[in-house]
């Protein structure tokens, strides 16, 4: 079972948090024209990387805030979690 | 009732309690601090069991965890367990054991023909024979080999028994109490870490309690005693013994198995049977030593042969005799200490060392002890059948692939050693990849990759001193890290004896002509000529090797065979055994019971109830319930002797002609707030929100952004910034998540919060021609006439003292209200309305007749919203702006989702306007076509319709409304059922939705 920490609180069980998938992908914005193709690729095409990924976790059964997290995918390791409003470099 | 194998004095048993028990219906009697092992080996027991392939006889072999054959099924505390090790299982008074795999009893078993039909169960014998013919697979083969194969009886009877889960966190976790443990233990306490020190075995101690050593002048035995009382003073320090870590996961999670009262007589009724332990530590000592391996040779598996260290452990720990004419087969010095003790409790061992005749400090103690010693000399087959009697031994020559000499010798034992490979699984399971250590051909750990440090004979170092050392010097170090405080700590005095060098010797010739199996792996029956054989056929892969013979996959995981069935491999294959790899380690370490792993998640505490705060009179009144998620919901409410079917009947039909409440708590309720939440729900749904006034509801549809839709529900302004959302009962939390995802991550800009308020509010439907009148009764100074309180409208008021809000809508297609008031206030509400509903024949309804409602009028729901469907699907585009963007909206002018052939709801009804249609049933043209019928679409939701008195069902099919008029079959394999079917519109009742505006 993962340890994750949610940058507000802390060190906590993978049991309090839902996985939510890649956290690069950007949305288009609202109300402006998007292309088919990047659309598509917005909706569907996602990367599988073996090795660093940063994807997005809740903490729902905790304090509810969506959190950047930085693991590694084959070995699980963990390398930085972060608020989404920051960057993970 | 005497016990022939029984020492007068040795041991650490307790002479002064007898404890009884049986063994295959003969009572026997052990002592407390007894095995089963122990205790039948005293007694001149030793055919425990049949073997898994060939039903040969089998006997003990280990004295622990590493046993492969003694397996049993035992009987204690009122419950059967299967595949119980012996060696393992302690003592308790009126435990009853019996042998497993044996058929009719364990002396003469039908099934050793197998034994001598052993020309037919090569390697690969299953995959191999079994293939064909195909038609024989499940009568004839699969019953076969389920009997064959069959070890132990599960109960069937529901565990009784009560256990734990524990979560704990701690600095220091250390795996094993053998001397590196202990010491790792001690210097990490000292420098105030907070330790667990765990300890599979009853005893502290591991090798120091049969190792002839001594640490600072007192016996290995008695220093670990002083030792663990010491810790257990501290109260930084947790120790546990019967108690296993078999698992060690990701990021330093390591799970351990506690068995807590198996061998106590008397225990309360909340002492729980066995405990999960899981636990976080910043650190890891695995100090789990070394299991002995032995020498391969011809009929090794013969009751009466153990390995070296077990027979010591015998007679150490439990004053036992494996034997009283002792031959020892070995490769190494570590038997000479078993030859040792035999010789000090009067038994004239032999030694046959496969070295050449050399000297080392135990050789001579055992020379100047007068013990009969054959230098490279071997045991080549051991002779019995149930018990060994004698065995051809030889002097090999120098190459040792062939003997000078040949000879048979008296025994009832053999005692062997092929040295000692390292306890690796936990570090294997943290992700270490291991090393091959040629000094002791065994894997030792090798660069960490989690927080985890192998000390003592689980790294490879085999002596005490080593072992201390290293012990006391990573226990600090760890520690102070952590608690950054470094106690210094002497390093004791160790007196120890000195071993000379093993022999690179793993499995004995054969002599020309003779043929006998040699077992590599017991428990599952795979010989050195089945590794041959599957080389032979061409598997390379040592994972393959393993598939295809079973080697190593027993529940004893190979702890005695997987070395030396590598070294064959290498043998064979000319290769050395780092190339050849290992087979990888996996959790548990050794089987745990399924009650362990289900802890207290059983009965009503498998998952939470939620019951709204009406359940009570709900269960009064007759409600049958149904599970919605963790909700209880009334489906029906029971009147006399009435069915399901006749129940929900009635209660639609009530609400159709009068006036009926539901309880509609279970629905999912977020109350948003913010300057920007029109602008949000705008986004959110597919339909315009900007424009919504305060003081109304509006009903919205939410895409994901692939275009299917994800939830529908309604949503009322409050006040200027104010809003209250409702979503399904099931989507609920999932509606939740999205909304917080897209005001955090996508559109952090817009002043939005929302928060779950589905248990702050209790909710209840008033619905029927009849509910006017009946608000009016429950709000007599409320103005609710049409023009007042329209449809989509929203009023709050005092229902009878009680703060509430009404709502104008509805789910059933009837002139409808949803009153809400705090969750405290629900039942005052449900039983004033059903008080003052009476004169306007108010009914409850539940969850049955509700579905009928809304499937005779066409209204969708999570049948229909399976996550396939698209707004258009299910008749809901007219809720879908052109004008605005929205969540999923780009998605929708995909070329799939615009087909004319698109799957779509429709209506259908049965021809002869009597059969119900199953849910799930296939729509298709011709019942009787060849398979596979082409499948049109199929039945999503169905109901018997109270409105025309004759089944109706919604499905969802191809070519959607083109189809109507139609006729084709919904067909069910599952029901057996075929029924001719018209489709119709999906709107059956009021399609013009005049009721819920009158
Ligand atoms: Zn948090």
């Amino acid at each position: 079972m993962l340890y994750i920490k949610c940058p507000y609180c802390g060190l906590r069980a993978q049991k309090e948090f839902s996985y939510g998938g890649d956290a690069t992908v950007k949305r288009p914005n609202i109300n402006e024209e998007v292309s088919s193709e990047d659309w598509d690729n917005f909706v569907y095409m996602r990367k599988s990387p073996r090795g660093k990924h940063i994807e997005l976790w809740q903490h729902i059964a905790g304090c509810r805030q969506w959190i950047k997290v930085q693991r590694d995918t084959a070995t699980h390791e963990i390398f930085q979690t972060a608020k989404v409003t920051e960057e993970i470099r | 009732m005497s016990q022939p194998f029984r020492l007068n004095k040795e041991g650490l048993i307790n002479r002064n309690k007898k404890i009884s028990f049986t063994f295959n219906g003969k009572k026997l009697f052990g002592y407390e601090g007894d095995t089963i092992a122990s205790a039948l080996i005293a007694n001149g027991i030793h055919l425990v069991g049949r073997s898994f392939k060939y039903h040969r006889p089998r006997g003990f072999f280990g004295a622990g965890v590493e046993e492969p054959n003694a397996k049993l099924q035992v009987e204690f505390n009122g419950h059967s367990e299967p595949n119980v090790n012996a060696t393992e299982m302690e003592l308790v008074e009126g435990l009853s054991a019996t042998s497993q795999n044996c058929w009719p009893s364990v002396n003469f078993d039908v099934g050793a023909i197998n034994n001598f039909l052993k020309m037919f169960f090569p390697a690969g014998f299953y995959y191999k024979t079994f293939m064909w013919p195909k038609s024989f697979w499940y009568k004839i083969y699969e019953p076969f080999i389920r009997k064959a194969a069959g070890l132990g009886v599960a109960s069937i009877e529901k565990d009784k028994e009560r256990y734990e889960h524990k979560f704990e966190y701690c600095d220091l976790l250390v795996t094993g109490s053998g001397p590196s443990g202990l010491a790792s233990a001690y210097a990490a306490a000292k420098n105030g870490a907070k330790v667990i020190l765990a300890e599979d075995k009853p005893r502290f101690g591991g090798t120091l309690l049969t190792d002839d050593v001594s640490i600072d002048n007192l016996s290995g035995k008695d220093w670990a005693e002083k030792i663990i009382s010491e810790l257990k003073s501290m109260p930084n320090v947790t120790v546990k013994n019967r108690s296993q870590v078999f698992g060690y996961y990701d990021h330093n999670m390591l799970v351990m198995f506690e068995r807590v009262s198996d061998h106590l007589e008397k225990k309360s009724k909340f002492t729980p049977r066995q405990r999960l332990w899981y636990i976080r530590a910043k650190e890891t000592i695995l100090s789990t030593g070394s299991i002995e391996r032995p020498i391969v040779f011809g009929n090794n598996d013969t009751p009466g042969i153990f390995l070296s260290a077990a027979a010591k452990e015998y007679m150490k720990v439990y004053g036992v005799l494996v034997g009283k004419k002792p031959l020892i087969f070995t490769n190494n010095d570590s038997a000479y200490e078993t030859a040792l003790e035999f010789k000090k409790n009067n038994v004239e061992p032999i030694i046959l060392d496969t070295r050449e005749e050399h000297s080392s400090e135990l050789i001579d103690e055992a020379k100047s002890k007068g013990i009969d010693i054959r230098f490279s000399h071997g045991v080549i087959v051991a002779n019995g059948y149930k018990k060994v009697k004698s065995a051809k031994i030889g002097k090999l020559n120098k190459d040792k692939n062939s003997f000078e000499k040949i000879e048979t010798v008296d025994c009832d034992c053999i005692c062997v050693s092929g040295f000692w490979t390292p306890s690796v699984h936990l570090a294997s399971q943290s992700g270490n990849k291991l090393k091959y250590e040629e000094k002791i051909d065994a894997f030792i750990p090798d660069k960490k990759k989690q927080h985890e440090t192998s000390v003592g004979a689980a790294n490879g170092s085999f002596t005490l001193e080593e072992s201390l050392k290293h012990g006391f010097e990573n226990g600090s170090n760890l520690s102070a890290k952590i608690t950054e405080t470094k106690k210094e700590i002497s390093i004791p005095n160790v007196n120890e004896k000195k071993y000379g060098a093993h022999d690179k010797f793993w499995c004995m010739p054969l002599p020309k002509n003779e043929n006998p199996k040699r077992f590599v792996d017991f428990q599952n029956d795979v010989s050195v000529s089945d590794i041959e054989i599957a080389l032979r056929e061409g598997y390379r892969s040592i994972e393959h090797v393993k598939r295809y013979t079973t080697l190593g996959m027993a529940t004893d995981q190979g702890r005695t065979s997987n070395l030396n069935g590598l070294q064959l491999v290498s043998n064979i294959e000319n290769k050395i055994v780092p190339e050849v790899g290992h087979t990888t380690f996996r959790p548990p370490f050794t089987p745990i019971t399924i009650g362990t792993i289900v802890g207290r998640e059983v009965g009503m505490e498998y998952m939470p109830t939620r019951k709204t705060p009406m359940h009570e009179w709900h269960e009064k009144n007759n409600a049958v319930f149904v599970d919605a998620g963790a909700w209880k919901r009334p489906r029906y409410y029971k009147q006399g002797s009435e069915t399901l079917f006749e129940a929900s009947k009635r209660e639609a039909k009530n609400v159709r002609e009068n006036v009926g409440i539901c309880d509609v708590t279970t629905l999912g309720k977020i109350d948003i707030k913010g300057p920007d939440v029109a602008e949000f729900l705008n986004r959110v749904y597919t339909n315009a929100w900007m424009k919504l006034p305060v003081g109304k509801a509006r009903y919205g549809l939410m895409l994901r952004e692939d275009g299917i839709v994800m939830d529908d529900g309604t949503t009322t302004r409050i006040s200027e910034n104010h809003y209250h959302m409702t979503t399904t009962t099931a989507q609920a939390a999932n509606v939740l998540s999205h909304l917080e995802y897209y005001l955090q991550i996508v559109w952090p800009e817009l002043n939005v919060n929302v928060v779950s308020t589905t248990e702050q509010w209790a909710g209840a439907a008033i619905a029927g021609p009849k509910s006017r009148e009946m608000l009016s009764k429950l709000y007599p100074d409320l103005d609710v006439s049409n023009e007042a309180l329209p449809f989509m409208g929203y009023k709050e008021s005092e229902f009878f003292g009680v703060p509430s809000r009404i709502f104008r809508i509805s789910f059933s297609g009837e002139l409808a209200y949803e009153i809400n008031v705090k969750s405290d206030h629900g039942m005052f509400m449900w039983e004033k309305m059903m008080e003052v509903g009476k004169e306007f024949g108010n009914q409850p309804y539940g969850t049955e007749a509700l579905s009928t409602l809304r499937i005779e009028m066409g209204h969708v729901a999570g049948p229909e919203l399976d996550g396939r469907t698209i707004p258009s699907d299910v008749s809901l585009n007219g809720l879908v702006s052109k004008k605005k963007d929205f969540i999923g909206k780009n998605s929708l002018g995909r070329e799939a989702f615009n087909v004319e052939s698109r799957q779509k709801i429709v209506g259908l009804i049965p021809i002869d306007r009597k059969s119900s249609i199953p849910e799930g049933s296939h729509i298709v043209q011709d019942q009787n076509a060849k398979l596979p019928n082409p499948k049109l679409g199929h039945v999503s939701s169905s109901c018997w319709s109270v409105e025309n008195n004759n089944p109706f069902s919604l499905a969802i099919m191809k070519d959607g409304k083109n189809m109507i008029g139609k006729k084709f079959f919904a067909v069910s394999p599952l029901k057996n059922k075929s029924i001719e079917v018209e489709v119709i519109s999906s709107h059956y009742v009021d399609p013009e939705g005049k009721r819920v505006r009158s």
